[in-house]
């Protein structure tokens, strides 16, 4: 086993967007910044989702795993295909390393840039509003998991994509109205019943109501559902990179 | 132990218009220590083949071996064995030349390496370009940091892909320096170049493709003993009646091959009977290009 290789890919992966840290983790700071001033200032008097809690309190997680799903997607998802337009992919396809070290290393970066991301839109948001940590273990156990599933999710659109407007249009096509149905902005409970239904069958939904849940301490559904929903999607969805990989799926002919 | 052995490879891509034979049997071994040269055409499966062998494309048939080891059973073994100079000028644009060549040691388990990066990075003329980002050197500094990451760890067996395409002629005289450095220290050496005279001087051995086959196979003196061994060379402006078939013309420039003294005296009794003037008229061996191109031609079934 190459450990060695795996961690060397993971630590260029993590380098590869530190070293344009100002348009990988400052840029999606100040967009979630302005999402939280914008509709914190319009709506803080007016909606009440949990009782004793105000909206620009209720949004700042949502618009924390907001940036942390994001930009997990979008690490994995323009590293590789960045690698495939230029050409230098073949660095990494002439290189004794397994689908399993390649699968680690570009969601374990993945998962270290949305966790960044979301560190520092949390940061500047307690700003904003107080912060609550009722229940903290599950912050950091959606966190992790969501930031893995997305940046899993990056890793198949990069590996299927040839041009970097595909993986834009699974990003703005699949991933933005997932993010945005899941209740980032609202509650679910707040949704006709219709609605309500259908929210309930987005993975993403699990991932935000049980990240919230840490900070609240309530949520729409059980932690622990969400909890299953989302190791199930993330176990699917690696299970499918691992097989792409494994075949050489668009990497080798 | 063969360095590399080729049995029997095919490597067909489905098309809209039926299937493209890429590869179609090829079958060649080459020993340690040699400095091998493969040639061809443009498409006649040269880079395919190298692809097999470095792992970028599968073999629709038949098996590759990198000392000893399969290529796709025992991937790992093979490409630590195998160090690839790929044919495009590729880089990556977020990292200086050292961070590159660290990189590409860390992917194959070695770390602190740096020893031998200096040792690379001097001998390609690259020392102090170190610290510079990729995307400010130019085209020849860059192909220069592509040999060094395949360099990087140690492979016993070399493949270069057309490495000298679009080259100056400083780059090609350090690159072969340094690869000839490493022949003789016992490194094998596979090659591809259009270059024919880098290959009549390098290559111990070469394989000739066409058509994704293998059309000639040998040491590459016997080659250029098996042909016509005797080349004319003469300018002229008249047409050339008799000899037209088998010179060859580049502008005023006509060759013509012959296989003793005899025929030489021939083709002149020819020329001036037709009263064709001639001028700058040079008798000298037949190049790797001759032979190249009579077997491309399929001349090389007549020669004995």
């Amino acid at each position: 086993m190459n450990l060695a290789g795996a961690r060397t890919l993971f630590y260029k992966e993590i380098l590869r967007f530190w070293k344009v840290s100002v348009q990988t983790v400052a840029a999606p700071v100040l967009t979630a910044v302005l999402y939280l001033l914008i509709f914190g200032h319009v709506l803080e008097d007016r909606v009440q989702v949990f009782p004793g809690v105000g909206y620009t309190s209720f949004l700042v997680p949502g618009l924390v795993m907001m940036s942390v799903l994001q930009n997990a997607y979008a690490n994995s998802s323009s590293s590789l295909i960045q690698s495939k337009v230029t050409g230098n992919l073949v660095f990494l396809l002439v290189t004794p390393l397994s689908h399993w070290a390649w699968f680690a290393a570009y969601v374990g970066a993945s998962v270290v840039r949305g966790l960044v991301v979301g560190a520092g839109v949390f940061a500047v948001t307690v700003w904003f509003a107080p912060a609550h940590f009722v229940e903290p273990w599950w912050i950091i156990i959606f966190a992790v998991l969501g930031a893995g599933m997305l940046g899993t999710l990056g890793l198949i659109a990069g590996l299927w994509a040839e041009k970097f407007d595909q993986t834009a249009a699974f990003q703005n096509f699949l991933i933005m109205p997932m993010t945005f149905l899941s209740g980032v902005f609202y509650s679910v409970h707040s949704l006709p019943i219709f609605w309500q239904a259908l929210s309930h069958a987005n993975p993403f939904f699990y991932m935000i109501d049980g990240f919230r849940r840490g900070f609240f301490g309530a949520s729409d559904v059980s932690p622990w559902l969400s909890l299953a929903v989302v190791g199930a999607s993330f176990g699917l969805v690696s299970a499918v990179a691992l097989r792409l990989l494994a075949t050489g799926y668009k990497i080798r002919t | 132990m063969p360095a590399v052995v080729f049995d029997e490879v095919a490597k067909i891509y489905p098309g809209a218009r039926g299937d493209v034979r890429a590869l179609d049997g090829v079958s060649f071994a080459i020993e340690e220590g040699e400095f091998f040269g493969l040639l061809g055409p443009n498409g006649a499966g040269k880079t395919t083949l190298i692809s097999v062998l470095a792992g970028l494309a599968r073999a629709t048939r038949g098996r590759v071996t990198v000392m000893g080891h399969d290529v796709v059973a025992d991937y790992a073994a093979a490409r630590r064995a195998l160090g690839i100079v790929p044919q495009e000028l590729v880089f990556d644009p977020f990292f200086n030349v050292r961070e590159c060549l660290r990189i590409q040691s860390g992917y194959f388990g070695i770390r602190r390496n740096d020893a031998w990066i200096d040792e690379l990075l001097a001998g390609l003329g690259l020392a102090d370009k170190a610290d510079v980002n990729m995307r400010q050197l130019s085209g020849g500094m860059k192909r220069r940091v592509l040999v060094a990451q395949a360099l990087v760890h140690k492979p016993p067996v070399i493949v270069l892909d057309e490495p000298t395409a679009g080259v100056d002629v400083e780059l090609r005289q350090t690159l072969w320096g340094f690869i000839a450095g490493l022949n003789k220290q016992g490194n094998t050496v596979l090659l591809t170049t259009h270059y024919l005279e880098e290959a009549e001087a390098l290559c111990g051995r070469i394989a000739m493709l066409k058509q994704g086959r293998v059309v000639a196979l040998d040491r590459t003196a016997n080659l250029l003993a098996g042909t016509a061994s005797t080349m004319l060379r003469f300018k002229t402006d008249d047409a050339l009646p008799a000899l037209a078939a088998q010179a060859r013309v580049t502008g005023r420039v006509a060759q013509v091959t012959a296989h003793d003294a005899a025929e030489v005296e021939a083709i002149l009794g020819q020329l001036r009977a037709a009263g064709v003037r001639i001028e700058d008229l040079e008798i000298g061996r037949a190049d790797l290009e001759d032979v190249f191109l009579q077997i491309m031609h399929g001349v090389a079934a007549e020669v004995p």
